[in-house]
């Protein structure tokens, strides 16, 4: 099976966030950017599928940041083939109807069975990229997907429901998926293997064609929610803030 | 230009969803500052009957057709494209949800609408809120013109307003397009685990998330939950990693839970885990990150590292039950 997996960069929420000057966007200047977990999920996913049933892995970004770095780590942990698709309105970020238009058009060159890619990402605003690629490309998606097995010439996907209900669904191919978890926690991959790759292996570049950024709404404002009722902080060392818990928890009565 | 609100119901074997309700909520808000009417979209076979319980719009429009007696995204996708392009309602509600997300986009795509994701409040005057960067951002803006899309996170509206013992009058229509040929069809259901602990039962809850670093610190907790006579669950990073079994997993894709007290250590508290503990008698939330979501919506904070308190208040809760 031959797989498809688009990753998206999106900002580190560890780091501060700041809004840009214009009021409608996050300020990407001093942005930290990392693969979106869940993309992660879906090369482990794929991954996974090319050890069982053999075929290949390809991954491809948006060049929206140090996208380099996420390819060559791609490669490293078994990817085959990793292409950048290169633009310059990225830089300002790109709405998930723009990055699918885009995607549509570079895999118009690509042979592929499955596209894998994260259900989510966690600064999407106007729908998530797997279903918008998957209508754009006229093939069926399925998200929230937990695993993926082959089966009469075609795919069983596992998907999730509230409460740990899941439900099993037979797809079509060529199919587009949106991962939520792998089958295994994603593979980790040394240093020393991500800079082979950086030496032996080449990213392919593809000039992005026309984004088509219709579908996502207009913004009036972006901004960091307010503080209101914030929790009452707990404040001392470990030791005290110890005794004030069982304090606390002794007056609420969890401690009978 | 149509003023109608559309809100398409979300059920699973015979029960509507909780979200259906939020989304009734929303829309009702919505469709009485435009001045229109709310309708639920119900899809399915034989189901009829769950039109009873979506009082709050003003009429329920109910698709029949055994390919729809359960969700599955291409025939959902294909009867709800059709329907909207028929009717042209001002706005759609789905969830942002594993059923709504599967096929929100899709209907953008196909009708060239646009789609506002994410979206925690709606109204005709103030448009809508969205929720995004894990909760740590908020953007909002102007109902896009002249029609929507929206899927919608719970948070924002109460599904109790969403509620209502009242009959709707029920218009039954056929599938406006063919429901044959689908590339994507049910096979059947897998039940969550039984047996073990259950989570949504206990009175503590000791739960642990991303902050914990390791598997290893698992035991820490389990020690305190032990001490406290509770249970331990967790956030979606720490069911991913297989530290803990989905049993465990509170949240939007897990359980929702009403602890007595539900003692979060290292969660952030992303919207998708706080959907399912906001109803928590006390929420304690252990975090060193002084920005985390989770600080916004606990009664009481401590900034500080989950690993190096949760030893110390074993001792504690121990001394303290005379241990």
């Amino acid at each position: 099976m031959d797989i498809l997996v688009p990753i998206k960069l999106v900002p580190d929420l560890v780091e501060e966030l700041e809004i840009a000057a214009n009021g409608v966007a996050l300020d990407r200047r001093f942005m930290r950017l990392i693969p979106s977990e869940q993309d992660d999920h879906a090369l482990e996913e794929a991954l996974l599928l090319k050890e069982r049933h053999g075929g290949s892995v390809t991954v491809i970004t948006l060049d929206t940041g140090d996208t380099d770095d996420t390819l060559y780590t791609a490669i490293a942990k078994g990817a085959d083939r990793a292409i950048k698709v290169t633009g310059e309105s990225f830089d300002e970020g790109v709405t998930n109807h723009a990055a699918s238009s885009v995607l549509q058009a570079a895999a118009k060159d690509l042979t592929f069975d499955l596209i894998l890619t994260g259900a989510q990402a966690t600064d999407d605003l106007d729908g998530s990229t797997g279903p918008l690629l998957a209508a754009r490309l006229g093939l069926p998606f399925v998200g929230y997907v937990l695993a993926v097995s082959q089966e009469d010439g075609g795919i069983v996907v596992r998907k999730e429901y509230p409460g740990g209900l899941v439900a099993e669904m037979t797809v079509d191919l060529p199919a587009v998926l949106g991962i939520s978890a792998a089958e295994k926690p994603p593979r980790y991959v040394v240093t020393a293997k991500v800079m082979e790759a950086m030496k032996t292996a080449t990213i392919e570049e593809v000039a992005a064609g026309d984004a088509d950024a219709q579908g996502a709404a207009e913004l009036a404002r972006m901004y960091l929610p307010e503080s209101g009722e914030r929790a009452e902080m707990i404040e001392g060392g470990v030791d005290q803030v110890a005794d004030a818990l069982v304090a606390l928890f002794g007056k609420r009565g969890l401690l009978g | 230009m149509s003023k109608d609100v559309w809100v398409v119901v979300e059920s699973l074997r015979g029960e509507v969803l909780e979200n259906t309700y939020t989304m009734l909520a929303a829309g009702r808000t919505l469709a009485d500052g435009l001045g229109g009417k709310l309708t639920a979209l119900l899809l399915g076979s034989k189901a009829e009957g769950l039109a009873g319980t979506l009082g709050v719009a003003d009429g329920v429009t109910y698709v029949d057709h055994p390919a729809l007696a359960d969700f599955t995204p291409d025939a959902y996708r294909r009867t709800i494209s059709a329907l909207v392009k028929e009717a042209a309602p001002r706005a759609v509600l789905m969830g942002h949800s594993s059923m709504g997300m599967d096929v929100a986009s899709g209907i953008s795509i196909d009708l060239g609408l646009p789609l506002v994701s994410a979206c925690q409040t709606l109204s005709a005057a103030a448009g809508f809120v969205s929720v995004t960067c894990g909760g740590k951002v908020l953007a909002e803006g102007k109902l896009p013109e002249p029609a929507c899309l929206v899927t919608l996170v719970p948070g924002g509206h109460k599904p109790q307003d969403g509620r209502k013992d009242a009959a709707p009058p029920v218009a039954r229509v056929q599938p406006p397009v063919p429901l044959d040929d689908l590339k994507t069809k049910l096979k059947g259901y897998i039940e969550p685990e039984a047996g073990g602990i259950d989570i949504t039962k206990e009175s503590i809850l000791v739960s642990v998330g991303r902050g914990i670093g390791q598997q290893d610190n698992l035991k820490l907790a389990e020690e305190l939950a032990a001490a406290l006579g509770g249970a331990v669950s967790a956030s979606r990073p720490i069911v991913d990693q297989g530290w803990l079994p989905t049993s465990r997993l509170v949240g939007k894709s897990g359980k929702s839970v009403k602890p007595r007290l539900y003692l979060a250590l290292g969660i952030s508290g992303a919207p998708e885990h706080h959907e399912g503990m906001s109803d928590a008698e006390c929420i304690v939330a252990v975090n060193t990150d002084e920005k985390a979501p989770i600080l916004d919506y606990a009664q009481y904070g401590v900034m500080e590292d989950a690993l190096k308190l949760m030893p110390v208040l074993t001792a504690r809760v121990k001394q303290a039950k005379g241990g």
